[in-house]
């Protein structure tokens, strides 16, 4: 990538794409759906063996002999391919502003 | 089983030898850069990929360990599939994005997009090749005894063989052949998986409250069976063993890989959506795996045949399905650990090859015909070093060398990646401190661990007591990483707003020259 810069003589100002409104909020936003929703799993996660270890009640049965550690297992399955497909949408969307900003960017005469 | 093999047998093994063999001879053709050997020139597509990473991730630990231990302890070794599959979501929210957007071949590359310095590549480049050759010792190890007890044919060829295969798939097909070998190994496994579950499902009237019902009185635990405690009764042992799981699958170093053979963070995003529906599957059906080989093989036939429990699926198949589906089952398996060990091989490749020797040693000065030629003397060496470990460790027991590759990969890999990525002030003194406290201490503390001493003889590798009860110490190693990094980071004035403000806009809008140059 270096090489190609210097052949073709552009340079990206990233400053310049970092000082953006449009990209502090960007970031700002989806950093904060990233690290939340990261906050969301993984303590679901970590709560199974913390009941399953200190509690007892995810052992009563909840379905004929299927036990409740089962269903949140398979809740922790659905949650895995919920939020997959969650994280997608938003990251499309994220795209979308992305481009906005380089669009900016480059019409706001960042090239030298 | 031991009394040599069926024609069906020799006939899937010939089948997959032969098939990856021509794989390998078409990649050779595409690749002559050094970025074909590393990434398979960044053209896969997101499907590809995606399956790809299924096939490097779903190792004989998972196909045929994870099976065993629901066999052996019902939901304990369930927690498995659990820790395995939801760590692609820390893979997808924190990881693959700004590692696609940032990176070249190596996660090295990625950290040194912001501190560009031979110490940060190096100590990278020294967890990777850690790892790698923990995680590829406990496969070959396994691999070896897997195909002594399906084939009758005796340890130390059984790992030659694999270490042959392994070497050619890399050496002359790159991450081309090793791609469509991970691709081709992911589909046969899911097709033996299915049929295995089909077949279990079929016994129990293909009622999952009935096989649940039945699971009860069939293993000499009852009820027991169906719930946590079987084989993990210390509570804090199994949050550190579920921490690690989680944690340590964004810090691999070959699924990292995976990410720089796809063009763009898009691409990224697609594969690992195929690739967590396909692993998420695939661990859904170790339930009727485990289940099966407890109710149609049984926990004493299963143990007689390994004590770990690595041969309940096979045995599995050949109780349901005949000597096909044995024979069948046991070239999945066959091939589950050569695409494996080929994407490991090539991961150490490029830490050995192109971090260390490309960029520290030659500083860059390298032309693209020297570095296909590191590239692929850096896989002999990897590879050899790895055959003749795994040839001195035949008897010891080395299952936890892959649990010690995951709690290194979350306590040195991660913490770095993250504060790379979303920590302004992070800098060089932390980025290194933060991967030798991670490697260090995750190293020490299993050198401590039950995994390495245990008064009874032959349970560990030496007779003692442990210093710890932790037999995964990511509880503590992973925290460890994230100190080490922040205090490294303290101590040193060194800042650089100005390269954190461009790693900042490359990670969130993949901008490259192409971008702007229209």
């Amino acid at each position: 990538m270096a090489n190609n810069q210097a052949k073709k003589g552009i340079v990206i100002d990233y400053d310049s794409i970092a000082n953006q409104e449009s990209f502090k909020s960007l970031v700002r936003r989806k950093n904060s759906f990233l690290w939340s929703m990261t906050a969301i799993f993984l303590s679901a996660y970590m709560l199974l063996p913390i009941l399953t270890s200190y509690t007892t009640i995810l052992h009563q049965k909840a379905f004929g002999e299927i036990t409740w550690v089962w269903i949140y297992a398979a809740g922790l399955f659905i949650m895995t391919w919920g939020l997959c497909h969650l994280y997608v949408a938003k990251a499309n969307s994220f795209d979308r502003e992305a481009k906005a900003i380089i669009a900016e960017y480059e019409n706001g005469g960042g090239r030298r | 089983m031991s009394n040599g093999m069926s024609l069906t047998a020799i006939f899937f093994f010939v089948a997959i030898v032969g098939l990856t063999l021509v794989i390998t001879w078409w990649a050779s053709k595409r690749t002559s850069s050094a970025s074909d050997f590393y990434t398979a020139g960044g053209g896969l597509t997101g499907w590809q990929n995606g399956l790809a990473i299924a096939g490097d991730y779903l190792s004989a630990a998972s196909f045929l360990g994870i099976a065993g231990a629901v066999a052996l302890f019902g939901f304990d070794g369930f927690f498995f599939s659990i820790g395995y599959l939801v760590a692609y979501l820390v893979v997808l929210y924190i990881v693959a994005e700004p590692l696609r957007n940032l990176g070249k071949f190596t996660l090295a590359d990625m950290i040194t997009a912001r501190f560009d310095n031979a110490k940060v590549r190096g100590t990278a480049a020294l967890s990777t090749i850690t790892i790698v050759l923990f995680y590829m010792i406990a496969q070959l190890v396994g691999a070896g005894a897997l195909i002594q007890l399906l084939l009758g044919i005796d340890y130390w060829i059984a790992v030659l063989i694999v270490g042959f295969m392994m070497t050619t798939y890399v050496l002359f097909g790159g991450m081309t052949a090793t791609s469509w070998v991970q691709i081709i190994k992911a589909c046969l496994l899911m097709l033996g998986t299915v049929i295995i579950s089909f077949l279990v499902l079929k016994e129990f009237g293909f009622s999952i409250s009935t096989m649940f019902k039945e699971m009860t009185t069939v293993t000499d635990s009852g009820a027991a069976y169906l719930n946590p405690g079987l084989k993990y009764t210390n509570g804090l042992d199994t949050i550190s063993m579920l921490i690690a799981l989680v944690l340590g699958t964004a810090g691999l170093p070959h699924i990292l890989m995976r990410f720089f053979t796809v063009k763009d963070a898009k691409t990224a995003r697609s594969s690992v959506i195929w690739a967590t529906w396909i692993v998420g599957i695939f661990y859904v059906l170790t339930i009727f795996l485990g289940f099966g080989a407890a109710a149609f093989v049984g926990k004493e036939d299963i143990i007689a045949a390994n004590a770990a429990g690595n041969m309940a699926a096979p045995l599995l198949a050949e109780a349901l399905g005949g000597d096909i589906l044995f024979s069948f089952v046991c070239a999945v398996a066959f091939a589950t650990i050569l695409a494996v060990v080929a994407g490991l091989v090539l991961s150490g490749a490029s830490a050995l090859s192109h971090d260390i020797y490309g960029q520290i040693i030659k500083k860059g000065k390298i032309t693209e015909k020297e570095q296909v030629l590191a590239a692929r003397i850096g896989s002999i060496t990897i590879a050899v070093i790895s055959i003749l470990l795994a040839l001195g460790a035949q008897t010891l027991n080395v299952a936890f060398l892959v649990s010690l590759a995951f709690c290194i990969a979350g306590s040195a890999n991660l913490p770095v990646i993250i504060y790379t990525i979303y920590w302004k002030r992070f800098n060089t003194a932390g980025a290194v401190t933060a991967m030798l406290t991670g490697l260090i201490s995750a190293l020490v503390l299993v050198a401590m661990s039950p995994n390495v001493w245990n008064p009874v003889e032959g349970k560990a590798i030496f007779v003692g007591d442990p210093l710890i009860m932790l037999t995964n110490p990511a509880l503590i190693s992973v925290p460890l990483g994230f100190l080490g990094g922040f205090i490294g980071t303290l101590l040193s004035k060194e800042t650089d707003d100005a390269k954190y403000r461009e790693v900042d806009v490359k990670a969130n809008t993949g901008i490259s020259v192409q971008d702007v140059s229209h």
